[in-house]
């Protein structure tokens, strides 16, 4: 799935990494615990959560992924997106709640990919 | 195997937002001396949760890293409070964190024990009141890759 398709899917606003909407992603998590991310996740491209703080950032720059979402209308301060801007991540925002962002995208085939053992 | 590079950084304990600096600055210097994406993927996570865990516990301290070929080493030190039981704290979900840790998106006792699963080895010296060190291993070659 394309990022564009994920922000057009949550109809989410662009908050930075627009040159990046074309990138191609293959598996998403959701979680407001960093911990279990960096613990379970394998692969995944994208992060949807209810979070705002600049460890969501570098805990997405340390596990390679493409695209953060952050659910129910929450807007990073500028100094958070300025940290995304610089590693090139597409953070995306969506009036949408987490179960529900993680529900829409699971349903269009984005799935949760593997985890780790 | 000749050592690449060291590095060496202070850990704020003050400062939760700049909590991971060190961990992206790595990042980058493993990166532009080409090593493998996992194992780059693998020392920064170890590393940044080594760091979370500074600032969180010990109010900060200093990391060092040295690289060679085969083998990344990371040295955590601090002096904060110590480890009371090693072996507590390295089981999943076991942690002694605050509440507002926890509302930061951590502090579930996962840093420890993903420090272990990241690292190909890891050992802890620590004493009570008068700090603790880390040290880990990645090696560029391993099954820990596959992670």
């Amino acid at each position: 799935m394309k990022i564009s398709e994920i922000a057009s899917l949550l109809d989410a606003e662009v908050l930075c990494g627009k040159e990046n909407l074309g990138g191609e992603v293959k598996s998403a998590c959701g979680s407001d615990m960093m911990s279990d991310v960096l613990a379970f996740v394998k692969d995944q491209a994208v992060l949807l959560t209810g979070l705002l703080n600049p460890q969501v950032i570098r805990t997405a720059m340390m596990m390679d992924m493409q695209c953060v979402v952050f659910v129910r209308g929450k807007k990073p301060t500028p100094d958070v997106l300025a940290l995304a801007e610089n590693c090139k991540l597409t953070v995306l925002t969506t009036n949408e709640r987490l179960y529900t962002a993680c529900g829409k995208l699971y349903a269009a085939g984005l799935r949760g990919g593997d985890l780790i053992e | 195997m000749s050592e690449l590079l060291t590095l060496k950084y202070t850990v704020h304990g003050d400062n939760f937002t700049g909590a991971g600096e060190a961990s992206v600055s790595m990042k980058r210097e493993l990166r532009q001396l080409g090593f493998d994406a996992n194992v780059i993927r693998r020392a920064a996570i170890a590393m940044y949760e080594g760091e979370i865990n500074m600032v969180i516990h010990a109010e900060g301290g200093e990391a060092e890293v040295i690289i060679s070929e085969d083998r990344i080493e990371i040295i955590l030190r601090d002096e904060g409070p110590g480890i009371a039981n090693v072996e507590l704290a390295m089981k999943d979900g076991f942690s002694t964190a605050q509440d507002n840790i926890r509302a930061l998106g951590f502090g579930a006792g996962m840093g420890l024990p993903n420090m272990k699963r990241y690292s190909d080895d890891m050992r802890i010296e620590t004493e009570i009141g008068k700090g603790t060190t880390v040290y880990m291993t990645i090696l560029s070659d391993s099954p820990k890759n596959a992670l």
